[in-house]
């Protein structure tokens, strides 16, 4: 009786899902009939007609769209790839900091953690741009002896010129993924017992080591799953980017598709390349996983 | 199954259309508005000068103007109209299906918008030519787009805001960075916090915006535009009689602007017709003898209604976008043909 209801359940949840997919897709292929467009990704070959504000490579406004897109991907993956190593070592070193002994040093780990995990993080991307970096000033101010200087309009460090837009989707990113790190690696540090560290210490061993050598390698397979998720996480958030108007490839996307009216084939674009990284992301951190745990053994 | 559902959803469709096609008969909307002595009006409510909500509850603006001096062309008065709000994607369809009778929501008139073809609507002449421009801070001293060579502009995501902006840089060969972003706040945002030397937008939304500056006078226009966007009335497509009514009501603003007949010197000039017969073509504007007026389905004394309800088109514009507001936006385009500007008005004989 009881499991007679629960095909009958099971039958009518996947009625309703078919008939809702089934209405999505007919209501696409009715429009698309109806406004004579059908899917074509033809326009990628088509000057934009548009300029971007940043670029490693070199564009111009006459180039195609399917250019545009990939310098806005490079911009992206830029944000993306620094985004995780800045806020790898910002989460280590805050979450190793609250499992310290050190009152000052846990303190203001556990207020930056609490702080930036209370905030939304497009906020916090606002805040960084609007208020921070556009609120330096106009004029360069030198540092460093003159080697970089800063401005609001970007940072300059022996030749390497980045936009504020930049820094502050990357620094806000960071900041933010950071914090939840933070919180993966102080668990991942007390799911090692307390006799690990007693151990270490009757060994003679100081605390600097004893944590590099014997406590964090235990600690690495509890750890490395819940980055992962935070590194799929980073990659996602970076497409807040055109609210504070880094030309990433979610904003080089809206335009192109704004200009063409190629929704449809935008957003598949942009969903496919994202899973593609994302997989590439989660791939590289099982192989991560694998040698942590094998190390454990 | 799925094949059957979707030639069900098919022949929906096309009996729904076809039911629009046979639900317009012969008669005119001007009779039914005559009828109901009421004129429903689209307008948008939401932009500053156009038309926009007071906190008394009544509406502003050149849009709501164009609305009154329909009422009084058609009724003979600017209070029997009813307006209705309506968002972007929801105006033309608000005409379409009968729920308007005239749309004056800041529409820019196209062909695809003009056409049986399109969305199938009737123009009227345009009432404010709007185009793409760029706002400066004034002491930068720039005042001309030249000026503007490797700058920074700030642009919003829109429709075709930035290709207009690429167009127009690349023509003159000036180079300049789009520091881009979602919408016109974050835009604004950027610029006043000096990212960006120049902002773009639409003319007249730069006006609205400035209005909401801590120091609106402290930063200018510039008189280059990037891009065309005239904005005009418009009613249903196919009804010859209303769209006569509503072309003649806006070219009498304009007519009115060129005698320099204005509120307060109307009767006056009424006066002057009455007694001098040889002032036959002002005689025959006024009413004062018969015959434009029925030719386009209204009263002789349409003329002077409007002119007393609103004025002239110079007094309407001054007052809502021009120096008497607290957008001014220079005339410019938006002047006399005798004066520089594009607006004329064929002779009403």
């Amino acid at each position: 009786m009881k499991k007679r209801n629960l095909y009958v359940l099971e039958l009518i949840i996947g009625i309703i899902i078919i008939s809702i997919a089934g209405i999505l897709i007919n209501n696409l292929i009715i429009n698309l009939i109806r406004t004579n467009m059908g899917l074509s990704y033809s326009w990628l070959m088509q000057p934009a007609g548009f300029a971007i504000s940043e670029y490693l490579i070199p564009f111009k406004p006459s180039d195609n769209y399917s250019f545009a897109l990939i310098v806005g991907w490079i911009n992206s993956l830029r944000v993306i790839v620094f985004g995780l190593i800045l806020s790898t070592f910002l989460g280590l070193f805050a979450g190793i900091s609250m499992t310290s002994k050190n009152l000052i040093l846990s303190n203001i780990a556990k207020l930056y953690i609490g702080l930036i995990r209370q905030v939304p993080l497009l906020i916090q991307l606002m805040f960084w741009y609007f208020v921070v970096f556009l609120g330096l000033s106009e004029k360069p101010h030198d540092f460093l002896w003159s080697l970089g200087n800063i401005s609001n309009k970007g940072f300059q460090l022996l030749g390497i010129k980045l936009s504020v837009e930049y820094c502050a989707l990357l620094i806000g990113l960071s900041v933010y993924s950071g914090a939840s790190i933070a919180e993966v690696i102080r668990g991942g540090i007390k799911s090692v017992s307390q006799g690990q560290w007693e151990a270490f210490r009757s060994l003679g061993l100081t605390e600097t080591i004893g944590l590099r050598r014997v406590i964090i390698p235990q600690a690495l397979p509890a750890i490395v799953p819940g980055i992962t998720s935070q590194y799929l996480n980073l990659a996602k958030n970076s497409t807040l980017a055109i609210a504070i108007g880094y030309a990433d490839i979610y904003a080089i996307s809206d335009t192109t598709i704004t200009q063409t009216g190629r929704a449809i084939e935008g957003f598949s674009i942009l969903l496919i390349s994202f899973l593609l990284l994302n997989l590439v992301i989660s791939k590289a951190m099982e192989r991560v996983n694998t040698a942590v745990n094998h190390y454990k053994k | 199954m799925i094949k059957l559902y979707l030639t069900g959803l098919m022949s929906l469709t096309l009996m729904l259309s076809g039911c629009a096609s046979l639900e317009n008969d012969k008669r005119s909307r001007l009779d039914l508005i005559k009828t109901r002595d009421k004129l429903i009006c689209g307008v948008s409510g939401k932009i500053p000068g156009f038309s926009f909500l007071k906190s008394d509850g009544s509406y502003q603006g050149i849009d709501i103007e164009i609305c009154k001096a329909l009422a009084a062309a058609f009724l003979g008065s600017p209070n029997k109209v009813q307006y209705r709000p309506l968002t972007a994607p929801e105006r033309f369809t608000a005409i379409k299906t009968g729920e308007i009778d005239v749309l004056s929501r800041n529409t820019t008139f196209n062909l695809s918008r003009d056409s049986i073809g399109g969305n199938g609507l009737t123009f009227a002449p345009v009432v404010f030519y709007d185009g793409q421009g760029l706002m400066v801070k004034s002491n930068s001293k720039i005042t001309r787009i030249e000026q503007l060579n490797d700058a920074n502009i700030c642009v919003g995501s829109g429709t075709t805001t930035e290709q207009n902006l690429n167009d127009a840089f690349e023509e003159k060969k000036i180079n300049y960075k789009p520091i881009k972003y979602q919408d016109l706040n974050q835009v604004v945002a950027g610029y006043l916090q000096g990212r960006c030397k120049a902002m773009t937008s639409d003319r007249s939304q730069l006006a609205a915006a400035r209005t909401g500056f801590k120091n609106p006078n402290r930063h200018i226009i510039l008189n280059d535009v990037l891009s065309k966007e005239p904005l005009a009335p418009a009613s249903i497509g196919g009804d010859q009689k209303l769209a006569d009514a509503v072309r003649w009501v806006i070219y009498s603003l304009i007519t009115a602007e060129e005698l320099d007949i204005n509120k307060a010197n109307i009767d006056k000039k009424i006066k002057l017709a009455t007694e001098d017969k040889s002032k036959t073509s002002l005689r025959r504007l006024l009413g004062i003898d018969p015959g434009l007026g029925q030719k386009i389905g209204l009263s002789d004394d349409f003329f002077v209604n409007i002119i007393k309800s609103t004025g002239n088109y110079g007094d309407i514009y001054n007052k809502h976008l021009g120096k008497d507001s607290n957008l001014p936006i220079p005339r410019g385009l938006n002047n006399l043909y005798s004066k520089d500007g594009l607006h004329i008005a064929p002779p009403m004989k």
